[in-house]
């Protein structure tokens, strides 16, 4: 029997590798792998509370997250398509004209 | 009293109906960029603002006890009718000089406001995150409609990226206070809490309530959270400028309210102390990088930073007149800030947008008019009497001096001071300064003028009779007690 501190610190190392590849990395598309990385860490970590607590709220949230994150995933391609039109590349470097 | 379920969702049910019936417009229409969408859409609002008459007197809870719709509720309801109706008449003719005409425009602007109003009104964690992102995407979306600028692409591209960063923590807060608390509804979580001693609660909960906070102080601008404003604001069409401005920021502290009032009451000495601090900095850094900007648009992005940080004041003081000056503010802000983003939608043109200082220079001679309306919303926004901003501005640090938080009442009155030196620049550079070059010809356009002229009428209307509105603010402040 794993215990229910396990999933959430499994979940928490998910969570802050999401957290530092999306703050690091400069391609577009792979920052957004890693925010969807944090998106499943959370996921997890509702899973796992929800069976400890023998709880149906968790997993039902967990279905919300998991279509928000497909509608995030559907605006954000085309937001870089957008970009990969325009520029010809995503890497985010290259956006640069707001500033001041 | 109470209303049915089914009356309840009326004014969402009406929106959605009219975001659908744009889209499927659009599609038949042999005339797709016909101005007439944007005309359907204002019917919309009428619509909405006629429903909220079923509520006199009554709330209702809808989505199996997900949303409350109470009479606190009911108050934003009628702020993002008034964004609503303000941003629309402005974009109608905007849409047009700058070539982003569609009917998805419109029907975004309503698929966002149907989640302002389910943020508003959430009384459970999970609509509180659906309802966060069913504003944020149709914004982010939006954000980048100028599809052929670059810096539309970029504010698009910033603004969803580092929201789907911020909202990714804010999800995870929610997960830890689930796990924690053992329910999503915020009714549960506050007797959770009350039937616990604080010494017992796990650390999870502390680092769940921070990381709810990360994502709220996201979406409001408050400071370190407040880098994408700017760039965001500037880089966007200005019509959605003016929304997200306005919309969102009211939407977010109508969330934060709802949630720390209701879900945490019991918290609120332990997150004043860090609330202080952040309502300061926010101030200070939205108004001393507000000096230096040469692009109007950009001021006004970072001048809406400094307005949270008011308003955040406002939640520190956490008192009665505190909580009723939120709401109040927010009221005020929409019809200031939109009025002056509407200024500056008339003077765009395709191309060239005449948002830097020195296109407003001369132009109080050239039109009259305009050059006082834009005024009167510089006015309100630095707090001079007899505007909404003043009013507002008094009720947030006489509710801060009546909590004792005297040095917080001082600085927001200082930085409130400095914000005049941008505002009036605005004014200055209206009537005292040569123009470089010819002044170019506006073009104004029946909505465009009636926007500006309900938004300096609601500036004045509640600068000068504000009680009441402050008397309906803190009625419905009563309904979260």
């Amino acid at each position: 029997m794993i215990p229910v501190q396990a999933y959430f610190v499994v979940s928490a190392i998910l969570f802050i590798i999401g957290v530092i590849g999306a703050i690091t990395r400069r391609n577009a598309i792979v920052v957004f792998m890693s925010i969807e990385m944090m998106l499943n860490a959370v996921n997890l970590t509702l899973i796992a509370a929800s069976s400890y607590l023998h709880s149906i709220d968790g997993v039902m949230f967990v279905f919300f997250v998991m279509t928000v994150a497909a509608a995030e995933a559907a605006v954000g391609l085309a937001i870089f398509l957008m970009m990969y039109r325009k520029k010809d590349t995503i890497k985010l470097d290259e956006f640069n004209l707001l500033k001041g | 009293m109470s209303v049915t379920q089914g009356i309840a969702i009326l004014p969402l049910v009406i929106l959605a109906a009219f975001a659908m019936g744009i889209l499927l417009i659009n599609v038949f229409s042999r005339n797709p960029k016909d101005e007439k969408i944007g005309y359907i859409a204002l019917t919309s609002m009428i619509f909405v603002f006629l429903s909220l008459f079923s509520f006199l007197g009554k709330s209702g809870i809808s989505f199996g006890g997900m949303i409350s719709v109470d009479i606190y509720a009911i108050f934003f309801y009628l702020v993002f009718v008034v964004i609503g109706t303000l941003t629309i008449l402005a974009s109608i003719s905007y849409v047009k000089t700058t070539g982003i005409q569609s009917g998805e425009y419109y029907a975004l602007i309503l698929f966002a406001m149907i989640g302002m109003m389910l943020m508003a009104s959430s009384t459970n964690l999970v609509m509180l995150f659906v309802s966060l992102e069913m504003m944020s995407i149709p914004i982010y979306i939006l954000a980048g409609f100028h599809r052929n600028e670059a810096r539309s692409i970029e504010s698009s591209m910033k603004y969803f990226l580092l929201g789907a960063f911020a909202s990714g923590f804010f999800l995870y807060g929610l997960s830890l206070i689930y796990a924690s608390t053992g329910s999503t509804s915020y009714q549960a979580i506050a007797r959770f809490l009350s039937n616990t001693e604080r010494l017992d609660l796990s650390t999870l909960m502390w680092i769940g309530l921070a990381f709810l906070s990360v994502g709220f102080f996201f979406k409001i601008a408050a400071f370190p959270f407040h880098a994408w404003t700017p760039d965001v604001y500037e880089g966007a069409p200005t019509s959605v400028t003016a929304y997200m401005a306005t919309g969102v920021k009211a939407a977010a502290f109508a969330a934060l309210v709802r949630v720390f009032f209701t879900a945490f009451p019991l918290f609120q000495h332990d997150w004043t102390s860090i609330m202080w601090l952040i309502a300061v900095l926010t101030m200070i850094v939205g108004n001393f990088t507000a000096l230096v900007q040469k692009s109007v648009k950009r001021m006004l992005a970072y001048s809406s930073i400094a307005h949270a940080g008011y308003l955040l004041v406002a939640l520190v003081a956490g008192n009665q007149i505190g909580r009723s000056a939120i709401l109040f503010y927010l009221m005020a802000y929409a019809f200031m800030n939109i009025g002056a983003f509407s200024v500056l939608m008339v003077m765009a043109k395709k191309n060239d947008y005449h948002e830097d200082l020195d296109s407003f220079a001369g132009i109080g001679f050239k039109y009259p008019l305009t050059a006082v309306a834009m005024s009167i919303f510089m006015f309100s926004m630095a707090g001079i009497p007899p505007t909404a901003g003043f009013i507002g501005k008094f009720y947030i640090f006489s509710a801060a001096v009546k909590s004792h938080y005297y040095w917080l009442a001082i600085i927001g009155v200082l930085n409130s001071a400095v914000s005049v030196y941008y505002y009036l620049r605005v004014i200055v550079y209206m009537y005292f300064k040569e123009p470089e070059g010819e002044i170019p010809d506006y073009r104004f356009s029946v909505p465009a003028v009636l926007s500006i002229v309900l938004a300096a009428w609601g500036v004045l209307q509640l600068g000068i009779l504000p009680q009441n509105i402050m008397a309906i603010a803190q009625h419905s402040i009563k309904a979260l007690m």
